[in-house]
């Protein structure tokens, strides 16, 4: 049996137009709530478009007009069956409840990161420390090629002076490329956790090769003095990123874990977005306490002040990741 | 294989289609969408060049975080306030959704947009390429880890049918008893073909009408001969579109259409 499609089409076609108009000023007005009449109506419409694509589709082949009606449809379909619950979005709440608490749900990852940054730092230090010739390699930055004590004179003799009228732009500098290296951390967990690996690994073995040529230059307290004021919130932001990294690696992975892929990586989206927000956070305080802080060296600033800073600072994020949220998520808990 | 489409069944028991979207037209929306953050960070920078004559390093400073702020955030905020749309994406006719056909969660396009990093990676977009080219559902690696997908949207508009309605006077009706024959042997594939012809006429080039209408004719003309009297003043197009009238439009009292006829037939006869 063929439809008799004019005849159809001049019937139907009133309530597709309603429908068409309706679906349109739900999608131009991403806030728009319709009434209880207008829902019904909305959902009656919706219904009646959907019988009228099962006959088109049932006698007819593929055609234009079923193509019209499953357009419509999918787009009344993605507006009714949305009824997913969407928390509204409470920035204070989000930073000091949501992504600690994020962080300490997943931070087994968290310390596998500092696990590997740590290992890369043992073996950037080792091969420093046995193939002095390698720091043209291992540190391919000018101010780190001279040697630590030559750099500690240049720096002090500028007494700070060396970034004079670029300080802000040097801070927007070192944001943007921060977040950018943990938000790649990050995305590389979608190599199954390898590129994160590496990347983390990388990291500490830039590091552990800095640490080991100033400490054996006999510039500890220098390298104290101008890493631990921004480094004790980069470092640890960059290693949050690698936990997200992890995170994402692990729900591809399903160890131990008998959902299907898509629906662990639903599972960790929404907490992958919350340590993003922290991490980026976190580096926007790290970029400016770099540019204005750590780049004052004695006798501008006394070495002993920056590593207290540096200090008081670790303290606060440590408190903060371990500690805050807690008595919001024991009360939503019960 | 790659599906060209992704069925969803609603709770209602309805099915329809989402046609996904190609690499290339992805990609062209792409360029498209670079092209705009480029364009944005440009207009950011003529903004604050008055701000230089105060502070060079307060304005570079600015410019570096607002176009840095731009090019992540492009995407995240387009697809937020345009359900899954982008400039280049509106301009080509994409958008994302779900892989079950709903609406996206914040989350979901903050996890696609933010992967985006590493589907860039090497460069020139190749892992995503790559990975979009040989996926099932054409995902690159943040569609996977955001279940997302990109379809097709072209702006379809309701099928104009009245060119088939049968309000002009049809020679191949007065033939009733080969009209049934013809409804009887003409497949409904073939018959919706012919149906799709004519409604698509104008987005075929003139000669490929010609030769189209053509073969059509002759293949209808086969399964049903009309007398020669009939048809022999009609163009091949206007066989067919009269021939798909008669298949689609069932000869009932209670058509207008029909009835105008039934009236001009008794006064006639």
């Amino acid at each position: 049996m063929i439809l008799d499609l004019p005849r159809f089409v001049e019937a139907e076609r009133p309530h597709w137009m309603a429908l068409e108009k309706t679906l349109t000023w739900l999608e131009t007005n991403p806030g728009g709530k319709l009434t209880i009449e207008e829902a019904a109506r909305f959902h009656e419409l919706y219904q009646r478009a959907g019988d009228d694509l099962t006959r088109v589709a049932s006698f007819a082949a593929e055609g234009e007009l079923q193509r019209y009606l499953a357009w419509l449809v999918s787009r009344a379909y993605a507006e009714i069956h949305e009824a997913r619950h969407h928390t509204p979005f409470r920035p204070w709440r989000w930073f000091t409840v949501e992504f600690p608490n994020t962080f300490r749900c997943h931070v087994r990852a968290f310390q596998l990161a500092a696990l590997l940054t740590l290992l890369g730092a043992v073996f950037g230090g080792g091969a420093i420390h046995y193939d002095p010739d390698a720091k043209a390699v291992l540190m391919p930055f000018d101010n780190l090629r001279i040697t630590p004590a030559e750099r500690v004179a240049i720096e002090r003799a500028q007494e700070g002076k060396q970034l004079t009228g670029r300080k802000g732009s040097f801070s927007a500098q070192l944001m943007t490329h921060n977040t950018q290296v943990a938000l790649t951390a990050l995305a590389l967990g979608m190599s199954f956790g390898f590129g994160t690996v590496i990347l983390l690994f990388y990291n500490g073995l830039l590091l552990g090769a800095v640490a080991l040529d100033y400490i054996t230059g006999g510039q500890t307290i220098f390298l104290l003095g101008w890493l631990l004021p921004h480094g004790v919130i980069e470092i640890p932001a960059i290693l949050i990123g690698g936990q997200a990294g992890l995170v994402i690696a692990h729900a591809l992975l399903g160890w131990d874990d008998r959902s299907s892929r898509a629906e662990r990586l639903r599972h960790v989206s929404r907490d992958v977005v919350t340590l993003a927000g922290g991490v980026a956070i976190l580096l926007v305080w790290a970029g400016l306490v770099e540019a204005f802080v750590s780049q004052y060296h004695e006798p501008v600033v006394p070495y002993g002040l920056k590593i207290a800073f540096g200090l008081i600072e670790a303290l606060l994020l440590t408190t903060f990741l371990a500690r805050s949220g807690l008595s919001r998520e024991a009360r939503d808990a019960r | 294989m790659r599906a060209e489409t992704v069925l969803v069944r609603t709770p209602e028991g309805i099915e329809f289609a989402l046609p996904l979207a190609g690499p290339l037209s992805r990609m062209l929306a792409f360029a498209v969408d670079f092209a705009a953050i480029a364009a944005a960070g440009v207009l950011v920078a003529r903004l604050l060049a008055p701000l230089q004559l105060l502070s060079a390093d307060a304005a570079q400073s600015i410019i570096t975080v607002l176009y840095f702020a731009i090019s992540m955030l492009y995407g995240i905020l387009t697809e937020w306030f345009w359900r899954g749309q982008t400039v280049g994406k509106r301009l080509l006719g994409l958008r994302v959704v779900e892989a079950s056909g709903l609406r996206l969660k914040p989350s979901q396009i903050i996890v696609r947009n933010l992967l985006r990093l590493v589907d860039l990676l090497p460069g020139l977009y190749l892992v995503g390429g790559v990975c979009c080219v040989l996926s099932y559902r054409r995902q690159r690696l943040g569609d996977i880890a955001a279940g997302t997908i990109v379809i097709r949207t072209p702006q379809l508009k309701e099928p104009d049918v009245d060119q088939v309605l049968g309000r002009k006077f049809n020679s191949l009706d007065e033939q009733r008893h080969l009209a049934a024959r013809l409804r009887q042997k003409v497949p409904a594939r073939v018959a919706h073909l012919a149906l799709e012809a004519i409604l698509r006429r104008d987005e075929i080039q003139p000669a490929a009408r010609l030769i189209l209408f053509r073969e059509f004719g002759e293949y209808l003309k086969n399964v049903v001969s009309y007398p020669a009297e009939i048809v022999e003043q009609l163009t091949d197009e206007q066989y067919v579109r009269n021939t798909v009238a008669v298949l689609f439009q069932h000869n009932s009292p209670a058509s207008p259409g029909n009835k105008k006829r039934t009236l001009s037939l008794r006064s006639d006869g």
